[in-house]
């Protein structure tokens, strides 16, 4: 069974006027338990009212979303969604290591094991001797480091991203991409991923569904098989990689 | 906020200027000394009022009607700006009387308050509450609308429910703002308080400041004005001590980022 289900998902938004724009056209896709998958679209595409929809967080129009068998009617449990925003989705009033224990206490876990488990995540994405800092103090990169950890955390059986790195310098993202490879290597939660980056998707994932302009629509799906660990250097450098780029890349509808 | 270490002679050297050209002032001028006392004599009433116990009662009456009427306000105000806040749909509602009443200066209500409560504690402490309210409770709103709606997603995707996130993210968000609307009605409390003593009852240095000008005691009448200032200056650094406890977190952080 898969662990994650959408299907036929639509999303319209309601505007002034009273007519609908639609955000989202009719989306089905599986996600099987451990797999890293991503979605890739153009900006403005719909892809954040996508995952906002599979995270609970917007009532979808018609379809319906299944985590783990359950109809998905407000945030599932088992499921946490990271934002792009991570200046914006820190709480500014707690510390760093008080950030990444908030999943557990929401959860009414003050135990010693949820500290221990919040150190050893910011430890993982090597934010170790950080722990007092607040989120201001640090930098966009460490920040969203913070977030990862805080989702992480929470144990999730799903972790959703809606563009992670999408406001990171460039060296920065590579680093994170490699932080986030090695952390879900080891625990093995299921990642949904959004981006705009034709090459961070093949980069990092399994599975990759295209996604048409707005209203978003599978265009295409594609199995990435470039063997794990995966590399910043030789797994970029593979022949095949530049080949799925360029396609995707006119799928998406520009002229390469 | 920079905090100098270093003594500040020249801001003390001024105000030392100003008192040294009051007390010269007024001993050139003996047939002013009735408005204007020397300061020394100031000083010398301020020192045998305070000796004799005579000022420690209406002390004490001002500062029990302002830490009631400022409590009463804050737990109110907050607490009602929260919910308005957060549950716009009420605030719509309520929004047309709080601006009616808001912009009415308050000490226009003494003289309702005196009609319908009297002249006792009660009616110093209602006009306390009333006007201490609004600054709170409109920056309390404000604050609360201003929470980045992201924050909530996230607080939601971690299974936290309406009342939670009001507790554990709308109230601590809103808090640079909560205290800022806290901080404004800390002096209005303290004018309400000595105005109202000032036309009813017969404690509080309201009172006594105007009682002891109608004596014709103008040194205890000086005397009494820098007791209430003094007061203020003394809430006003308690205020900002706590403050600084409270927003612990964001020292350095306006500095850092000059958004």
């Amino acid at each position: 069974m898969p662990i994650l289900e959408v299907e036929n998902l639509s999303k319209s938004y309601r505007q002034l006027r009273g007519e609908n724009t639609p955000a989202i056209g009719n989306v089905t896709c599986r996600v099987e338990a451990g797999e890293f998958v991503s979605f890739v679209g153009p900006s403005g595409c719909g892809k954040t009212t996508l995952l906002m929809s599979i995270a609970g967080l917007l009532e979808p129009s018609s379809g319906r979303v299944v985590v783990k068998g359950k109809e998905v009617k407000g945030p599932p449990p088992n499921l946490v969604l990271v934002f792009q925003e991570y200046n914006k989705s820190l709480f500014a009033w707690r510390t760093v290591l008080s950030n990444v224990r908030f999943g557990l206490e929401a959860r009414g876990d003050r135990s010693p094991r949820a500290e221990a488990k919040a150190r050893e995540l910011l430890d993982r994405v090597g934010l170790k001797g950080f722990e007092k800092h607040y989120p201001w103090e640090l930098s966009g990169g460490m920040q969203q480091r913070v977030a990862i950890a805080r989702a992480l955390a929470y144990e999730p059986e799903v972790l959703l991203m809606d563009e992670p790195f999408g406001s990171l310098d460039a060296l920065t993202r590579l680093e994170l991409e490699d932080t986030l490879l090695g952390v879900w290597a080891e625990l093995r939660t299921t990642i949904l991923f959004i981006t705009h980056d034709i090459e961070e998707a093949i980069y990092l994932s399994d599975r990759i569904w295209v996604l048409s302009r707005r209203p978003a629509q599978i265009i295409q799906e594609l199995s990435i098989d470039f063997p794990r660990p995966r590399d910043q250097l030789t797994t970029r450098a593979h022949a095949g990689f530049m080949t799925l780029r360029n396609e995707i890349y006119r799928q998406i509808g520009h002229a390469v | 906020m920079n905090r100098s270490s270093s003594f500040n002679w020249l801001g003390w050297l001024i105000f030392a200027g100003l008192l040294s050209m009051w007390e010269y002032g007024a001993r050139a001028n003996p047939k002013l000394q009735f408005y204007i006392p020397p300061v020394s004599e100031i000083l010398v009433a301020l020192f045998n009022l305070s000796a004799s116990g005579q000022v420690a009662g209406h002390l004490l009456a001002t500062v029990s009607r302002f830490v009631q009427g400022y409590a009463i306000a804050a737990l109110l105000a907050v607490s009602l700006g929260v919910l308005l806040g957060y549950f716009r749909s009420a605030y719509g509602i309520l929004e047309i009387v709080i601006e009616f009443l808001r912009p009415m200066p308050s000490v226009a209500i003494i003289p309702v308050a005196v009609l319908t409560l009297g002249i006792g504690d009660g009616m110093i402490v209602a006009v306390t509450v009333y006007a201490s309210v609004w600054p709170i409770l409109v920056n309390t709103i404000d604050g609360v609308k201003h929470i980045e709606p992201i924050l909530i997603d996230t607080a939601r995707t971690f299974g936290l429910r309406r009342w939670a996130i009001l507790w554990r993210i709308v109230v601590p968000g809103a808090a640079p703002y909560i205290v800022t609307g806290l901080r404004i009605s800390l002096s209005i409390a303290l004018i309400l308080v000595t105005t109202a003593e000032m036309i009813a009852g017969s404690r509080g240095l309201g009172f006594f400041i105007l009682d002891q000008e109608r004596s014709f005691n103008s040194s205890n009448m000086y005397a009494g004005i820098i007791i209430v200032a003094a007061l203020g200056y003394g809430l006003n650094r308690l205020f900002l001590t706590l403050e600084g406890n409270v927003l612990r977190w964001r020292r350095g952080m306006i500095a850092q980022q000059p958004v």
